[in-house]
């Protein structure tokens, strides 16, 4: 039953799919990201309390839940990379880490711009941010050391261990708000309760999440395919594409 | 609408800078995302038209050597 999934292990097969659900995901993530970010910024109403400045949360809070969600698909890529030896498992790892950072470094930085008008200072060192800049040094690191190694097989066993290993900071951000005293607010939407939020204010943040998600299963896609092509460059389809792909430039 | 006018828009009830600046770093950080994949399949091909090009040159001078 299964069996059709077979063909998808092979790298040519995987490259040509992944060329084939880039524009739906281009396409989702641009209109979204345009309702969004014009609801968000001029529709919504300013809260009662923080006035315009909580209109950062709509970048916000899409990138941090985000790049969390890079890291469990990284993760499992990771476990599956390590224990079936599926190399295309370790090419997810490797695509998915630069985009999880970058979302990140987002949710860090939007973080900075709203605490430092509505806490009074730009950075603390409380549990949620510095969880969260350790999650950012974790991505980096993994980055790092995948490019640290010329032979692939053995990079991506070694960023798929360290992938395994920072797994532990995941549930440490997520309840780091719960457990411990921090200026950080508590969770909105990811709970097991009524979002503590006005709908008006809801809809674009949820428009803008899958605008984020859309971003980021494209930008997966796109470096998951420069993956597969870096690694089978001595291969003949690889040589026939480029050969193409040339030809097609000439042309137009 | 939340916003009466243009400007209004703008000033974001006076928390401009911040909003701004977040919004503007991210779309910055996105960008070089998008640009840095993009560079990086380029570099790739080129790789491929490189080696293609001296398995060629291999194959030439082969052939010139069966002749001589």
């Amino acid at each position: 039953m299964w069996k059709w999934l077979h063909r998808y292990a092979k790298a040519e097969k995987s490259y040509e799919l992944a060329g084939k659900l880039m524009p739906w995901f281009l396409v989702l993530a641009l209109i979204t990201f345009v309702v969004g970010v014009i609801w968000g910024l001029a529709f919504a109403p300013a809260d009662y309390q923080q006035g315009d400045s909580f209109r950062i949360i709509y970048i916000h809070v899409p990138a941090a839940m985000m790049a969390m969600a890079a890291y469990s698909t990284m993760a499992i890529a990771a476990f599956i990379g390590l224990v079936w030896q599926i190399r295309l498992a370790d090419m997810t790892v490797a695509a998915t880490a630069p985009v999880g950072a970058v979302y990140t470094f987002i949710a860090l930085f939007t973080g900075a711009a709203w605490g430092k008008p509505m806490w009074g200072t730009w950075w603390v060192w409380d549990a949620r941010l510095t969880s969260e800049l350790i999650l950012l040094f974790v991505y980096l690191g993994i980055i790092a050391l995948y490019n640290a190694f010329s032979d692939k097989v053995l990079a991506g066993r070694a960023a798929s261990i360290l992938t395994l290993v920072g797994v532990i900071n995941l549930p440490i951000i997520h309840f780091s708000v719960v457990w411990w005293n921090t200026l950080h607010q508590g969770a909105t939407i990811t709970k097991f309760d009524k979002p503590s939020m006005a709908t008006e204010m809801l809809i674009p943040l949820l428009i803008m999440i899958v605008s984020f998600l859309a971003f980021l299963v494209l930008m997966i896609l796109y470096r998951f395919r420069n993956e597969i092509l870096q690694r089978e460059s001595h291969r003949p389809w690889v040589k026939e594409l480029v050969k193409n792909s040339i030809m097609l430039k000439l042309r137009g | 609408m939340a916003f009466t006018s243009f400007s209004d828009f703008i000033l974001m009830g006076g928390y401009s800078f911040y909003v701004w600046l977040a919004y503007a770093v991210s779309l910055l950080s996105i960008i070089v995302l998008i640009v840095n994949s993009v560079l990086k399949r380029k570099k790739i091909f080129r790789q491929v038209i490189q080696r293609i090009e001296r398995e060629e040159r291999i194959k030439a001078a082969e052939n010139r050597e069966d002749i001589l």
